[in-house]
């Protein structure tokens, strides 16, 4: 057990847990953030993106323990004030999800993905959208407003 | 995953240390290979050690080439402007973008896994991967497949890539996996042409003669096509047999020429 | 009235806020006090006896509470899984269903195939221990593929099939469809395979099951899309415990596709191990777990034969299918290649003559059950494929022999069991010929030919049977159950409203369109309105949701529950108004006596109810109505999809340029989500199409065990879809809805696999279409 204190959606938290906890995890087990979403073994899917000193990272590939002292928004921090994030009024006004189950970890890569390319002065295309989500796999929606949706984020970030 | 005990060392001298305590130590970089293995039960490494604190990131140029340090992750390679374009473009195509946020140029060559991007880069350009304890050339580094030639409580800390006249990067993916089908590295050096090619070989990457020969007299796409590439030595499985990956080798080759 | 939230307004979506900000409820999110954890002992070999198992050495494990077996489980009187359909080979003879115990006891018959349940303090020390068990295993040779498994001499997954024939079933007039096709001007043969696949539903599986002592009383949590019919099986067939003693709730749910039907071992024996141990037990699968035991879909290997006249009119067709069902009979697997595909093989067409057979049969790979479409994917691939074949072979363009072929009287008797109740097959065709501008084609052809690409196009005009169904229709075929659907309406004091409804909702917006046709009817703000579902403890009871039934079925129960509100809301309106029950109207929100100024606001009608100050004397208090609706046909929503590609000869890859559907589903409630579940459908179709595969070896180990060999379509593989609707209201049912769950996946396969034959010019070509298969297939084009 190695006492591992992060900040998670503004709030410092420390717990000891195993070393082999995985970031998704303690969000899930050890916090009860269970928005953080886990659909694959093998570092593929994506629900489990959350943001880690300000980028995108997979939360079920990386370990607790070697975050201690890191900055991470969960889902469930992305709002603030309870204004939704411009990205979840856009999945919300595009009908960017059905199950709901990869859309977290699909919204965080999103802002991100939106983020990135407005730091590089750049714009979206619908080809860079569907590039840019290239590790987030949604089996519901055909990506189709999930693309809408990003693009609609984009203009209003 | 099964239990294991993370270590975060400070120094070099003291990850070599833990490297040699556990029973069956591994060293963690950007893990994006490495966790997934463990949480499917096909590795349980006694000890982690996590090389991210020892000041190997970076990306530095020197004498017309270019240094990147061993925890150097594939989004700053990607977005950094002091490495050949190819070799941006490599990076910029591995994984996605969350795995090129964590994972590592380090960590890609010392596991060497037959159909990934880096080797073929690292092969293709002649670099020279650095230890702890050495230089080694590329030609010698690679041993088959995740085969290298590190040795016990030996930790890759920088990869050196020497300037090249011209380089180019085609990849056709794994359409699962996106890891490469097959991939083509080509590099002009002062010394002829370099092709490497991932993802085909049965022994991992490889460099192709016949492609190196036709490109060093004419370095251009067209060259490729005269070329005979042997299915000989080439991996098949579902996502294409041999015959299949010497066809994509001949064609990412020539549009890696394309792209250089 | 009420044009911003009723019937055909683009609601958005009420259940996203919780989705969207990370407070969805799943099944594995759900954590109770004295929480244990399941994992499961699984066999790795395709088949083989057990000789033995040793537990020691994982219940010597600190953390490990128990370790349970198979002959432990049949021994506590836990039933065997069931399939609940049955079929009756042409011989008259019953199918033969082989023994699944949730636990296996003497065999293992598939790769996965669970042998014990280990229940530990925590998931990962569960899964370590059950490495720990030791299971004695007789290696037996093992088949994989369903043409081998039929071959003399094959190794025999049950002993009561033998040949592992499970049956061997016929429709239609097989006489008159030879004679048809022997005087036939021109005859198309097509040799298909409709290829395997994981349904891949993102959230995977996952139970908690909580035994409470002190009442003998069961809890389970799980992802199910149909949690009534899980107690029902749960109970009745597997002895875990009688109905009022066990609630199942089905939070929210991550998608389902068919795969969250059935009632899975893990369950059953989550269940059983939280009585034994004592513990809340919960398991949650990974997804490479997922790979190896839920439900695959397809897997079909088929011959055609159709008939045509010098007119190009369909005289005759004749398919013989053999149908890969792995180890076990899941719970409709045996419907599957027999209601559901062979009814539908006369498509959108007159055709006289049709016979299939259809050959079921036991394999050692994953059980085989309904994924998004069951059986009229299959259908529509050979009818679409066949037609576009035959298209070429006969020197016409596909739409011109779709066109002479089309049925265009209703309601239309097919030669196999259906009754088309209505449509216009020329309208979705040429609306969808207009959107994907198909007389712009050759000029595109020609362009992508200066490009060196390989432009093709391809059509596909589908029909499929939802709203399943009638129950009486389908108790004859051998259905074990009934597919009716009940809701009940709660209009609160307050005037608020609650439906309870037995479908469920795993993705398709249930939360916002069962409101809106509830907002519409009685004139009420949208967020007065709200749905409750997914749990026995509230809804009386329910059939669920598959099939594309919840708008044509579940729907229809609702109206049929708010037409006895209505008539209730009449009585008590009239009574208080003074006026004639016959004069009531309501009308914006209001209760009112027809022409005059009279009215009572609607939580005023909903406060007398329950106040019962001032009712007829003949009335009870309250307002609150049940209703159980049984539909009278199927539903037949169809349409065509075009699908434009273009394909590199260099790797073989193929993109999809352009993809156009016209679809009818009859009335359509919220055209938003209703176009999102054809994407959705679509995208499965066009993964089916190109990329997605279930592989075994010859060994029937199965080789596509993660997403690191298994394609699933990503954002970069797939366009954005051009969805159009041209629809005919259902006649059959309260709101003329027709259902669209699956009609993307059904008709998007043959779109795509025509549009790349045409564009390579070889036609032999088979699904998933990947680069390697298309290169392959140009090159032997040469």
């Amino acid at each position: 057990m190695t006492k591992v204190t992060m900040t998670v959606n503004g709030r410092k938290v420390s717990r000891d847990v195993p070393d082999e906890t995985l970031l998704s995890q303690f969000l899930r087990e050890e916090l009860r953030l269970t928005g953080t979403h886990v659909g694959c073994d093998t570092t593929q899917c994506g629900a489990c993106v959350v943001h880690v000193d300000g980028k995108a990272v997979k939360s079920c590939s990386a370990l607790a323990v070697a975050l201690d002292g890191a900055q991470v928004t969960s889902i469930e921090g992305l709002a603030t004030n309870g204004e939704l994030h411009p990205m979840q009024r856009a999945f919300n006004d595009n009908h960017g999800l059905q199950c709901g189950f990869c859309t977290p970890g699909m919204i965080m890569s999103s802002v991100k993905l939106v983020e990135t390319a407005k730091a590089a002065g750049k714009t979206l295309s619908e080809a860079d959208i569907r590039q840019g989500l290239e590790g987030n796999i949604c089996r519901c929606t055909g990506y189709h407003n999930i693309v809408k949706a990003v693009a609609q984020a984009a203009q209003e970030m | 995953m099964y239990p294991t005990k993370y270590h975060k060392p400070a120094d070099i001298d003291a990850a070599v240390a833990a490297l040699g305590s556990g029973e069956d130590p591994k060293v963690l970089a950007g893990g994006q290979t490495l966790i997934a293995t463990m949480k499917q039960h096909l590795a349980s490494p006694s000890d982690l050690i996590d090389i991210r604190g020892l000041g190997l990131s970076g990306i530095s140029a020197s004498g017309g080439g270019v240094t990147i340090g061993a925890t150097t992750v594939h989004a700053e390679v990607a977005a950094s402007k002091d490495v050949h374009p190819a070799l941006a473009k490599l990076a910029g195509g591995i994984g996605d973008p969350m795995v090129r946020n964590a994972g590592t140029i380090g960590g890609s060559i010392a596991n060497n896994d037959p159909a990934a991007d880096y080797p073929s880069a690292v092969l293709g350009m002649g670099a020279t991967v650095v230890t702890n304890r050495r230089e080694i050339a590329a030609d010698d580094y690679f041993q088959g497949l995740f085969m290298t030639a590190l040795e016990e409580g030996e930790i890759v800390t920088a990869v050196k890539f020497p300037a090249v006249e011209k380089a180019g990067y085609a990849k056709f993916k794994q359409p699962a996996s996106r890891f490469c089908l097959v991939g083509v590295f080509v590099a002009k050096t002062a010394n002829g042409a370099r092709v490497a090619v991932t993802g085909a070989g049965e022994d991992g990457v490889f460099r192709h003669a016949g492609l190196e020969a036709a490109l060093s007299s004419n370095w251009s796409p067209d060259a490729v096509a005269g070329v005979d590439v042997s299915a000989d030595g080439l991996l098949s499985d579902i996502h294409g047999d041999a015959e299949y990956r010497a066809n994509l080798i001949r064609v990412m080759a020539k549009r890696a020429v394309a792209a250089s | 009235m009420n044009a911003e939230v009723g019937i055909g307004a683009r609601v958005k979506r009420k259940e996203d806020k919780r989705f969207i900000t990370g407070k969805g409820k799943y099944t594995d999110d759900v954590r109770v006090d004295n929480q244990a954890y399941a994992a499961f002992v699984r066999s790795p070999h395709a088949h083989a006896k057990i000789n033995g198992i040793d537990t020691s050495a994982a219940l010597e494990m600190e953390g490990v509470i128990d370790v349970l077996n198979g002959h432990q489980l049949t021994g506590d009187g836990i039933g065997n899984i069931i399939c609940g359909w049955a079929i009756t080979s042409k011989d008259g003879s019953p199918m033969n269903m082989g023994p699944w115990s949730a636990l296996a006891t003497d065999r293992v018959r598939y790769v996965g195939d669970a042998v014990a349940i280990v229940i530990a303090e925590t998931q990962a020390l569960a899964r370590i221990a059950a490495e720990a068990v030791a299971v004695d295993y007789e290696v037996l040779p093992a088949v994989a593929a369903s043409v081998k498994a039929l071959a003399e001499g094959a190794p025999q997954v049950h002993d009561n099939a033998p040949g592992n024939l499970i049956y061997d079933w016929e429709i239609g007039d097989a006489a008159a469809t030879d004679a048809a096709l022997a005087g036939a001007k021109h005859v198309t043969e097509i040799s298909l395979t409709n290829n395997r696949l994981s349904p891949n539903a993102m959230e995977p599986r996952s139970a908690v099951a909580i035994f409470d002592t002190s009442e003998d009383h069961y809890t389970l949590y799980t992802t199910s899309q149909n949690p009534h019919v899980a107690r029902l099986v749960l109970s009745a067939f597997y002895n875990v415990a009688p109905e009022h003693k066990l609630r199942v709730i089905a939070p929210d749910v991550g998608g389902g596709f068919g795969s969250k039907i059935y009632i899975y071992p893990e369950e059953i024996a989550c269940l059983w191990a939280s009585m034994k141990t004592g513990q809340s037990v919960k398991w949650t699968s990974d997804r490479s777990e997922a790979f190896m035991t839920d439900a695959h879909g397809r897997d079909h290997v088929s011959t055609a034969k159709m008939g045509f006249d010098e007119n190009n009119r369909i005289v005759g067709f004749k398919i013989d299918t053999i149908a890969n069902f792995g180890a076990y009979m899941s719970l409709f697997s045996s419907a599957v290649p027999t209601y559901l595909y062979a009814t539908l093989l006369s498509g959108q067409y007159d055709i006289a003559n049709i016979h299939c057979n259809v050959r079921a049969v036991y394999t050692n790979t994953v059980p085989v059950d309904a994924y998004r479409g069951a059986g009229r994917p299959e259908a529509c691939y050979l009818v679409e494929r066949v037609m576009e074949t035959a298209a070429r072979e006969l020197g016409v363009s596909p739409a011109e022999l779709r066109q002479a072929n089309f049925v265009r009287s209703f309601p239309h008797q097919t030669p196999v069991i259906m009754n088309y109740d209505i449509g216009d097959f020329d309208a979705n065709l040429e609306q969808a010929m207009a959107a994907a501008d198909v007389a712009g084609f050759a000029a595109r052809k020609e362009e992508a030919k200066s490009r060196g690409k390989l432009r093709g196009l391809g059509y596909s005009s589908y029909i499929e049977a939802c709203g399943i169904a009638p129950s009486a229709a389908v108790g004859s075929l051998g259905a074990g159950v009934g597919l009716w659907e009940s809701a009940e309406v709660r209009v609160n004091p307050v005037g608020t409203i609650e439906i309870l409804t037995g479908s469920h909702s795993h993705g398709q917006g249930h939360e916002t369109t069962f409101a809106q046709i509830v907002a519409e009817r009685f004139g009420q703000p949208i967020e007065n309105v709200s749905i409750v579902h997914g749990d026995t403890d509230k809804v009386q009871f329910g059939m669920g949701t598959y099939g594309s039934r919840s708008g044509a079925v579940g729907m229809s129960a609702i109206v049929k529950a708010m037409d006895k509100v209505e008539a209730k809301v009449k009585k008590i309106a009239a009574h208080v108004l003074e006026a004639s029950e016959d004069d009531i109207v309501i009308e914006g929100g209001a209760v009112k006596v027809a022409g005059t100024d009279k009215q009572m606001l609607w939580h005023e009608v909903g406060l007398a109810a329950y106040t019962a100050h001032n009712l007829p004397p003949d009335l009870e208090p309250g307002l609150k109505e049940s209703a159980f609706y049984d539909p009278a046909n199927f539903t037949f929503p169809a349409g065509t999809y075009i699908c434009e590609v273009e394909v590199d000869p260099e790797t073989g890859e193929v993109e999809i340029v352009q993809f156009t559907a016209s679809d009818d589903f009859g009335t359509i409630i919220n055209p938003m989500i209703v176009e999102g579940q054809v994407h959705g459908g679509i995208a499965q179709g066009i993964g089916q199409a190109l990329h997605e595969q279930v592989v075994y070896d010859d060994d029937a180990q199965l080789i596509t065990g993660s997403y690191m060999d298994y394609t699933m379509p990503r954002a970069d593989d797939l366009p954005s879809y051009s969805v159009h609707h041209a629809s005919t209201p259902c006649p059959n049912n309260p709101l003329g809805i027709k259902g669209c769950g699956e009609a993307g996946a059904i008709g998007s396969p043959p779109a795509v696999i025509n549009a790349i034959t045409d564009a390579i010019g070889n036609n032999n070509l088979a699904m998933p279409a990947t680069p390697s298969a298309v290169w392959k297939a140009i090159h032997a084009a040469g």
